[in-house]
């Protein structure tokens, strides 16, 4: 399978000169980017690790590879994400996010039911990889 | 990278090289350079020099012959208020201009701003620094003060293993410019040869004449939108020299800062003065008085400091 | 409240004169007044009959819609009835309106109204007034509320959209482009089972949402429960299969807010992230609902079904543009607004007027936008646009173009109707959407290149090129009614 979150899931993945053109249009809008990685890309799995803070004041998206290129030496088969942040009041939030790295086999999620009255069912979505302890899932 | 806003097509014949710096604006800047900067002739022959170098670059890489992508990190050696910075700033426009650079902004920093207090703090903090740089110019003043001999566990040693792997291998994403007192970067790159080696140029910026300073406060006061009174010429003159003389002279830093206290005292003299009006042209102008009032002036015999007179 | 001069008077001047002429005696008409940064403001489009002069039917509006009555009554000397009284303090002809275009004289008349005339926190009561009486008030031959400007201190009343478009990014993990559904088709019909099945398709072909469509309730063919039941299977094993967060607004419109609620409950318990509701349920169920979606960090979504009746006629009824001011205020979290390029009602600056009401921190005065006030929103929360209504993936650079990525994109034939099935009618969408707003991010000009990059897409992508061949032909290029009466050129403004 295919894990589909980000901006550009559908589309090939992104060569390097496609993510720095992606990474100075942030910029260029006055968003600050960031790095962040998981091994547990659970679709509710919201806090990512941080590969530093957020680059603030940046004018080039060199500065921005230079990290994200750091982190994928670092977790070669990771999912990665770019993220771009916007401060203006009323957003104050992610403007733009995309997976930059992912492992080579995605197993993907099961789902398990649990029947309860009235014909309703409880459902959880469970990674197949983060039942492996982390570090060792991908 | 390839720069994108100046590469013109491929071409077999051959290229227009005025026409290549004549589209670029690189003509305009150099034109500014001589305009707007007193004196400074070696450093502007150099400038050239160097935009000639990069223009046939980038000739030579149009018609598609081999060419080594150039080094362009810089020193520029000299006393303080020599222009050092506002020729860097220059320099990177030249240089995005032409393509080398892609946004052309400029990053000035000192040893405190790349260095941390503690172990593991020099690290993030140069990497931040060189983050902000990318795509511009990375002006280091003093650099010799990231290397401390005498302490050896001091952090300064870690930036500058970190500036050099970037500048080695990310020519194409900034240029570093490192600045200082001739002497004292000498001293530097003798123990740091691998800083040396990586630095393609090499700029002197020479004191300025008296003649010189006179004729950059002229560019001031008119800057400033003031002039000096015709009698306040002399003064200046007579001010600059024994300025020179003294301890602590920063060339055209000095006299900037004397006419900024020149205008306070004007003020002053403005709002003491009886009159309950006062005209455009009391407004404007700067006086003899003004100038004298100057501790240069004042001290002068006093002052044990005080040098001999030029 | 009865219409001035009521009774058997057979000829209309006569009828209508002398009670028009006490509104302006009345007080109604101000045209020294300046409004208060407190006023409520009106813009009424207002076409007068036939011998009543346009001040005076100005002053019965700004009178209907507040205090008046048909005749002076000696109990207003108990109130401070100056303050209550409604000003109508200008009156502008309409552009390309009058005997010169062969058609009724219009005017923009501009009351204002007293923050006391209100009730905090109600739109049932704003509307009350504003709209209550004054339609059908026998000397206007028509009257169109036009726009409206409503004071920070009455907006801080409101508590706005429960999730708004920030929040909903956040909880769904979505950033960065338009979020893209489909409405179920056929609307009428499936079976619970069937339903569910379209759902499955549409979402896990790279869909973000589906959605019922706004007559879809509880009828014989699919009861409610069936369609939440196998509608909740559905996005539960499309987000396991593609890691996504997905979701499908379940239409709980009912009879009874009894009935409402008891839908809404259990499309909860069953873990949606979203309900939808009709416009025709009315103001208050409105306001009920969006408490209920606040309480339980739900997201609302509004179907603007039955709006067309008095929004879309130019001469008579409420602009949209009001509508969605009230909705914000009421708290929606998503809002059919238009497309411009699809098969319903709607000019190009007129739609992106409403997005602005929508989605503004700040919506500045724009006449070629329709948009006559300023209007501060008070840091309320920003309602997601929809565009829904016959648009297919071929549109993408017009439609990126024209609203941004604050939208939900709603293709429901131009998915369903794929000749490769649903799932290659969702992928195909979803590469275009992706495709364009990656190029846009890339500095080229989607407005011109747009056709080309879809089609450099489709030469890696099947379903899309398929797409682009099914519908490459299909507009909807009629004139549309409700347009703005102002254009760059004209001068048209006084």
């Amino acid at each position: 399978m295919r894990i589909t979150q980000g901006t550009f899931s559908f589309l090939p993945d992104l060569t390097d000169a496609e993510i720095a053109a992606q990474i100075q249009y942030a910029i260029d809008q006055g968003w600050a980017c960031s790095v962040e990685y998981t091994d547990d890309p659970h679709p509710r799995n919201t806090y990512w690790e941080m590969y530093g803070l957020p680059m603030f004041g940046l004018k080039d998206a060199a500065g921005v590879m230079l990290e994200l290129n750091a982190c994928r030496k670092a977790f070669p088969s990771h999912y990665i994400k770019i993220n771009a942040f916007d401060s203006t009041r009323g957003i104050e939030s992610i403007r733009l996010s995309f997976l930059v790295n992912r492992p080579a086999e995605e197993p993907g999620f099961g789902l398990v039911r649990q029947e309860a009255a009235g014909r309703n069912v409880r459902y959880t979505t469970t990674g197949y990889a983060a039942q492996r302890p982390a570090g060792k899932r991908y | 990278m390839a720069p994108d806003s100046t590469a013109p097509a491929p071409a077999t014949d051959g290229v227009d090289l005025h026409a290549l710096c004549a589209d670029a604006g690189v003509f305009e800047l150099l034109d500014g350079l001589d305009r707007e900067l007193i004196g400074l002739a070696p450093v502007k022959a150099r400038i050239r020099d160097i935009a000639a170098l990069l223009a046939v670059d980038r000739a030579r890489t149009t018609l598609g012959l081999e060419t080594r992508p150039p080094s362009l990190h810089m020193c520029f050696t000299g006393n303080p208020g020599t222009g050092k910075t506002t020729v860097a700033l220059k320099m990177a426009a030249i240089l995005h201009k032409l393509g080398y650079v892609r946004k052309g902004h400029l990053v000035a920093v000192t040893r405190d701003d790349l260095v941390g207090q503690y172990i593991g703090h020099t690290a993030p903090k140069t990497r931040e620094v060189l983050k902000k740089a990318m795509g511009g110019v990375l002006f280091i003043d003093e650099a010799y003060y990231l290397y401390r001999p005498e302490n050896e566990r001091d952090y300064g040693q870690e930036a500058i293993e970190i500036l050099l792997q970037v500048m080695e291998n990310q020519r194409d994403d900034l240029v570093v410019i490192l600045a200082g007192y001739k002497d004292r970067m000498d001293t530097f790159f003798g123990s740091n040869p691998g800083m040396s080696s990586r630095i393609a140029h090499h700029i002197d910026f020479p004191d300025y004449t008296a003649d010189e300073l006179a004729a950059i406060a002229n560019l001031m006061v008119a800057d400033m939108h003031y002039r000096l009174a015709p009698d306040a010429q002399e003064v200046l003159r007579d001010y600059i020299v024994k300025r020179m003389a003294r301890p602590n002279f920063a060339n055209a830093r000095s006299i900037r800062n004397a006419l900024d206290r020149a205008r306070l005292r004007q003020a002053n003299r403005l709002f003491a003065g009886t009159g309950a009006t006062v005209t455009r042209n009391a407004l404007e102008t700067i006086t003899a008085a003004d100038l004298l009032a100057s501790r240069v002036f004042t001290e002068s015999d006093a002052d044990g400091d005080d040098r001999p007179r030029a | 409240m009865n219409a001035p001069n009521e009774g058997a008077l057979i000829d209309a001047k006569k009828r209508y004169s002398a009670g028009v002429l006490k509104y302006k005696q009345m007080g109604y008409w101000q045209p020294d007044y300046e409004p208060k940064d407190t006023d409520v403001i009106c813009l009424f489009r207002i076409t007068p009959q036939d011998g009543v002069d346009a001040e005076e039917a100005a002053a019965a509006v700004a009178g209907e819609s507040s205090t008046a009555t048909w005749t002076v009554v000696w109990t207003d000397l108990l109130t401070a009835c100056d303050s209550y009284r409604a000003k109508a303090y200008r009156v502008d002809r309409v552009p390309n309106t009058g005997p010169e275009t062969g058609t009724p004289q219009q005017y923009f008349a501009y009351v204002a109204y007293d923050l006391i005339l209100f009730e905090e926190g109600s739109i049932a009561n704003l509307t009350a007034s504003l709209i209550g009486n004054v339609f059908s008030f026998k000397p206007l031959k028509a009257a169109r509320l036009e726009d409206i400007r409503i004071p920070v201190a009455y907006v801080k009343t409101f508590k706005g959209p429960p999730t708004g478009i920030v929040v909903e990014r956040e909880r769904l993990d979505k950033y960065g482009r338009p979020l893209l559904g489909a409405t179920i088709k056929p609307k009428l019909g499936l079976s619970g089972r069937n339903y569910g099945r379209v759902v499955y398709e549409g979402l896990v072909g790279g869909l973000d949402f589906t959605k019922d469509d706004e007559n879809i309730n509880s009828q014989p063919f699919m009861h409610w429960r069936d369609r939440f039941l196998f509608g909740m299977e559905a996005v539960n094993r499309a987000q396991a299969a593609t890691g996504e967060q997905k979701g499908h607004y379940f239409n709980v419109t009912a009879a009874t807010m009894e009935d409402m609620y008891e839908r809404a409950d259990f499309a909860r318990e069953l873990g949606s992230c979203i309900v939808m509701i009709d416009l025709v349920v009315g103001w208050t169920a409105i306001q009920s609902m969006a408490n209920w979606a606040r309480r339980n960090d739900m997201i609302l979504h509004m179907h603007r079904a039955g709006h067309g009746t008095y929004t879309r006629q130019k001469n008579h009824g409420v602009s949209f543009r009001v509508i969605a001011k009230w909705l914000r205020l009421a708290g929606v979290d998503h809002l059919h607004a238009g497309t411009a390029v699809g098969k319903l009602e709607g000019d190009p600056m007129t739609v992106q007027g409403y997005y602005h009401v929508c989605r503004d921190a700040y919506t500045h005065t724009d006449l070629q936008r329709g948009l006559f006030f300023d209007q501060d929103w008070a840091d309320l929360r920003r309602v997601m646009p929809v565009a829904s209504g016959g648009i297919h993936a071929g549109q993408m650079h017009q439609l990126l173009g024209l609203f941004g990525d604050d939208v939900v994109l709603q293709f429901g034939g131009g998915t369903i109707g794929h000749p490769a099935g649903i799932q290659a009618g969702a992928t195909a969408n979803r590469v275009a959407l992706e495709t364009m707003v990656k190029a846009r991010n890339e500095g080229r000009d989607i407005a011109s290149e747009g056709p080309q990059i879809l089609a450099e897409a489709g030469r890696w992508c099947t379903p899309l090129a398929q797409a682009l061949e099914t519908w490459k032909d299909v507009t909807f290029d009629y004139a549309s009614t409700d347009t703005p009466d102002f254009v760059p050129t004209a001068t048209a403004s006084a």
